[in-house]
């Protein structure tokens, strides 16, 4: 099952410059490995992780088979009004993961 | 690369074996030995990704299962409370088998006779969430091991840590109580405090428990590993808890 830890300040000044840290768990299986029975152990990836702010987007990476297992993922952004940041992270099979956090800018 | 490294080690270690016990004040944790980067992942609850068991823990935790169907919330309740300093002081003496029992050999005998639920395999997710969240409830408390009852079990366990084995032929002791803070092909040899299980190991990319970093150690003297659960690894377990009594819990801490 799936779980995540989201870092965002739960406050902030307008135009402060905040940090954002996540982490989620997958495995994160290469596809390059090989069982005992030299079967190849097929890709399971997380490939695609999206932040947005109030609806907008502020972030976005891709993730190739090199990252470790539960990828850490951290950015800045400019605290610019109260609301939601969204996170979403999708993968192979399927794999789809949402959080959210909400921050007060005053 | 742990072939290399083991074989440097037993070229390194060729002295006879002093094994001095550590005084108390110089006693350390693997924590100090680690990079800032690594020390400030174990800090703080969201980069460390041994919290990511503890919430899957506390998710079980709640959950009913077996044929009793309860929880084990139903007769533990708040586990900030009853499970406070439970992980500093095992491997517990166990008055019915007459010997000590781990976390994780707790934590089965709970699911057998109270929740009547299968034991779950050593090292399985299950296991390993639910031990990581009840260890997160002794993060900071002592190691405590003052049970006279477990006497015995420290002694094997000690007996065992001085033994020679492996084709290395080399004792466990060698390495923690008389090469601790010397390099092992570039690695810190830490003093083998048990202090941050179960732990997020960066090697594995997954928590594991203090068994697998026995198991770990004994492959590389390259002996045979004992099966999860052999009473030789609850010695081991019992007497590496008692030579680090009194100093603090870390779970989950992360290692390299
Ligand atoms: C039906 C009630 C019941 C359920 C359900 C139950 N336990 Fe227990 N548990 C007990 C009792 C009673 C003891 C103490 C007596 C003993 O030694 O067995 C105990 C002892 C323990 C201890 C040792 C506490 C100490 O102070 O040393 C741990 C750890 C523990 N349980 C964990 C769990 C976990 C984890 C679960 C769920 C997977 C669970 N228990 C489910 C009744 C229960
Ligand atoms: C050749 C040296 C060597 C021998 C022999 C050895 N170890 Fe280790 N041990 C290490 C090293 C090096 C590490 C740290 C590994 C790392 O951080 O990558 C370690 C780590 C540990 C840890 C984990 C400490 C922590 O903070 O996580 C424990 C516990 C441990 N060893 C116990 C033992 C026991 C018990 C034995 C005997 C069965 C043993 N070791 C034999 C070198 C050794």
């Amino acid at each position: 099952m799936t779980r995540a830890l989201i870092n965002v300040p739960s406050r902030a000044r307008r135009g402060e410059i905040i940090a954002i840290k996540t982490l989620i768990s997958h495995v994160m299986e290469t596809g390059f490995r090989y069982t005992t029975a030299g079967e190849r152990i097929s890709r399971d990836i997380i490939h695609g992780f999206v932040a947005t702010y109030n609806g907008e987007e502020i972030f976005r990476a891709e993730l190739f088979p090199a990252l470790s297992a539960n990828p850490f993922i951290t950015f800045h952004t400019v605290a610019t009004e109260s609301g939601t940041i969204e996170f979403r992270w999708t993968g192979d099979n399927g794999y789809a993961a949402t959080e959210s956090a909400k921050i007060t800018v005053e | 690369m742990l072939r290399t490294t083991f074989l440097a080690a037993a070229v390194a270690i060729a002295a006879p074996a002093l094994s001095a016990e550590i005084p108390h004040d110089q006693r350390q944790s693997s924590y100090e030995l680690m990079s800032p980067d690594t020390r400030a992942m174990q800090d703080e609850d969201t980069s460390n990704p041994g919290m990511l068991w503890v919430l899957e823990g506390e998710a079980l935790w709640k959950r009913e299962t077996g044929e009793a169907n309860r929880s084990c919330a139903d007769c533990h309740g708040d586990a900030t409370q009853s499970m406070k300093g439970v992980a500093a002081r095992h491997p517990a003496f166990d008055e019915k088998r007459r010997e000590p029992v781990d976390l994780e050999g707790r934590i089965n005998i709970c699911r057998t006779e109270q929740q009547k639920a299968p034991a779950s395999a050593r090292e399985s997710r299950d296991i390993l969430a639910l031990s990581a969240f009840i260890a997160r409830q002794s993060r900071g408390m002592p190691i405590e091991s003052s049970d006279e009852r477990l006497r015995p079990f420290i002694e094997k366990g000690r007996s065992l840590f001085t033994a020679r084995q492996g084709q290395l032929n080399l004792t466990c002791a060698q390495c923690h109580d008389d090469n601790w803070g010397q390099k092992l092909a570039g690695i810190p040899v830490p003093q083998a405090h048990p202090t941050g299980y179960p732990l997020y190991r960066l090697e594995w990319q997954a928590l594991g428990s203090l068994q697998r970093r026995l198991r770990n150690c004994m492959i590389g003297m390259r002996a045979e590993a004992y099966v999860y659960g052999a009473p030789e690894y609850i010695a081991l377990e019992t007497f590496v808890k008692w030579r680090a009594r009194g100093m603090p819990m870390e779970s989950p801490a992360v290692r390299p």
